[in-house]
């Protein structure tokens, strides 16, 4: 049994935002840092909280805790030790291997993100923006209380329109294939697979294979809590729109080829149940709208290419150890929406996103550095994935056709990483034990 | 020069390896630590260990299982994209050591999880369960089991090819290719 009194909200359930803000802090002070904690720890709901109250509540808070966080608060070199080695080193000290080079270095990253004194994050997600704006000064008031706490930069977030689906600036439809965990309460969509154990999203519980194991100490501390790997991707929207413009010569041509990047239709609709036409239906449909497989409906790709994004990111039946390598997806779009035909504003515009899991090295990491960027992946040779991949001009994307395949070379960039961090995400219980600690 | 012969795997090719199996200015960085990198030999490992004493009988046991296992499902050992394994056992002053050395198409650390699945999932873990040194806990410490791998691994100085870079799976294509022509050939008869 999940113990959903003690589990945050933001990792079983997704609230009915529209828009958000997320703030990262420094404790330059653990006296500070466990006041701000005590204060904050009240607003974060649990998911048993969130469900009960879904209906007449406006704002959702989460916390999560870097290690040098966790140090920072006073948790002992005893405890500290327990925690993986991937999460003890931080995103920065990991960015060669996942990618995050060149322009997508943490040496050009938002201000503090790359830095050591990163110690925590405050998401927020709000109903609408006066409700945003209402948490944004109340979080400002206690921040003056506690000394020694310091913001050292912030994010707003909003939902782009229209706002009757989820989506990213590019058009594509979001939150399309979540895993199901077992004991959650959520039935899989069909094709989704069956639920997957609750440890390998939540510490402390059996995953696929077996026990818990190597958890961090003490118990309190790691039960119910979880990993957050967090991404602030730009989104080179004109360059993305010039693109298609460049390589489909109608706007059916052009939608195929945003198509073919993703797997998906904009519309969500799968190429491998609508391969030659864009089905909008079908794409709004999570009964039919991740029920495929590619291992006998799609082996060469002629639907969707072995390198399109959704290929890489959940090679379904084509991978092995599947079940030990999926994630939670949450976040939000942040930045003005671009009108389609708009010259470039200059403002920035993208996804930040947390991927959740229960292992960042063999789950995330993973995903990183041989989905997303082996250049070899599926075969390839010379691509890595066309959307959040790091590009530099010189890698290529082909696109399986009868009889002879199309080679795209000298892909783009379309996003550039802003930004990023590994947290770790308490339990209440963890949180509350955090706020009493009296180490310093 | 045709085509073909321009092909990197037209030119046999030598590869020297530096000391510790990788150059330290230049080596690429893995989830584990540094890839040993791509010689015109593929990928590879040569994983040497002293079997802990009276266990050989084991060893044997284990190749005959290792062969019905594969034989009753070919695929067995796909995930892991090798070319050859070859299992070795000999003695240095009256103990005896393991070698086990395989040469594949991916780094060792991109798909490390999915090999100690295999392992557990295929029997493989049976000789490794009786090296000195090697983790009791493997099947859940990810980790220790990898990093035994990596202070077990002696590193080649030298590789050679005489088809450089070709993976097991272009092969596989090309006779696929060779097969089909040979069968369109029989049917112009």
């Amino acid at each position: 049994m999940l113990e959903f009194d003690d589990i945050q909200h933001i990792l079983l359930t997704r609230a009915p935002a529209l828009t958000g803000r997320y703030e990262f802090l420094s404790f330059r002070s653990a006296t500070g840092g466990r006041k701000w904690l005590a204060a904050i720890e009240q607003t974060v709901q649990s998911t048993a909280a969130m469900r009960a109250t879904v209906e007449k509540e406006n704002r959702w808070v989460s916390v999560a805790f870097t290690w040098n966080g966790l140090r920072a608060l006073g948790v002992d070199d005893a405890s500290l030790a327990t925690f993986p080695e991937e999460f003890k080193q931080g995103m920065v000290a990991r960015a060669e291997m996942l990618g995050d080079t060149g322009e997508n270095h943490p040496d050009h990253w938002v201000t503090g993100l790359a830095s050591p004194d990163l110690h925590a994050i405050v998401i927020l997600f709000a109903r609408d923006n006066a409700e945003r704006d209402r948490c944004k000064i109340e979080h400002g008031r206690l921040l003056a209380q506690c000394e020694g706490v310091e913001v050292l930069s912030g994010l707003d977030l909003n939902a782009t329109p229209p706002f009757d689906h989820a989506h990213d600036h590019f058009g594509y439809r979001d939150r399309l294939s979540q895993p199901a965990i077992e004991g959650a309460g959520e039935d899989p969509t069909p094709g989704s697979g069956a639920p997957l154990k609750a440890g390998e999203f939540i510490l402390g519980y059996p995953d696929e294979d077996g026990p818990p194991a190597n958890l961090p100490q003490p118990e309190i501390l790691s039960r119910n809590g979880s990993y957050l790997a967090y991404r602030h991707l730009q989104e080179h929207v004109v360059a993305f729109r010039e693109f298609l413009r460049e390589h489909g010569e109608t706007p059916e041509e052009q939608e195929l080829i945003a198509a073919k990047l993703m797997g998906r239709w904009r519309s969500g609709a799968p190429l491998v149940l609508a391969p030659d036409k864009d089905d909008p239906e079908l794409g709004a449909d999570p009964q039919r709208n991740n029920n495929f497989n590619y291992k006998e409906m799609d082996p060469f790709g002629y639907a969707v290419p072995l390198g399109s994004h959704m290929r890489r990111m959940n090679p379904r039946d084509t991978a092995a150890n599947m079940n030990r390598r999926r994630m939670i997806r949450r976040g939000a779009t942040y930045g003005p929406h671009l009108p389609e035909g708009a010259a470039d504003d200059g403002i920035e515009r993208g996804i930040a996103a947390f991927i959740v899991c229960a292992s960042l090295i063999r789950q995330f990491e993973f995903a990183q550095n041989v989905w997303v960027n082996d250049r070899n992946f599926h075969e390839l040779g010379n691509e890595r994935d066309p959307i959040i991949g790091n590009h530099d001009g010189t890698l290529e994307f082909k696109i399986p056709k009868r009889p002879i395949r199309k080679t795209i070379k000298g892909l783009p960039a379309f996003t550039k990483v802003r930004g990023g961090a590994y947290f770790f995400l308490p339990g209440l219980k963890a949180l509350h034990y955090l706020a009493g600690l009296t180490q310093v | 020069m045709s085509d073909a012969a321009k092909q990197s795997w037209a030119q046999p090719a030598a590869m020297a390896i530096p000391k510790g199996g990788f150059n330290k200015d230049s080596v690429e960085q893995g989830r584990y630590g540094p890839i040993f990198p791509k010689s015109p030999a593929c990928y590879g490992f040569s994983i040497l260990a002293k079997i802990i004493p009276g266990r050989e009988e084991v060893f044997y046991e284990y190749a005959r299982n290792i062969e019905s296992a594969v034989a009753g499902q070919p695929d067995v050992l796909a995930v892991l994209k090798l070319h050859y394994l070859r299992w070795v056992l000999f003695p240095i002053k009256g103990d005896t050591y393991f070698m086990y050395q395989g040469i594949f198409d991916t780094d060792f650390d991109k798909y490390t999880e999915d090999a100690v699945g295999i392992f557990a999932a295929s029997g493989l873990n049976t000789v490794f369960e009786n090296l000195e040194g090697f983790p009791k806990d493997w099947k859940s410490n990810a980790p220790a089991f990898i990093q035994f791998v990596r202070e077990h691994h002696c590193p080649s100085f030298l590789e050679y090819a005489e088809y450089p870079y070709v993976s097991a799976d272009e092969i596989k294509k090309a006779l696929k290719l060779k097969a089909a022509f040979s069968h369109m050939l029989d049917q112009m008869q």
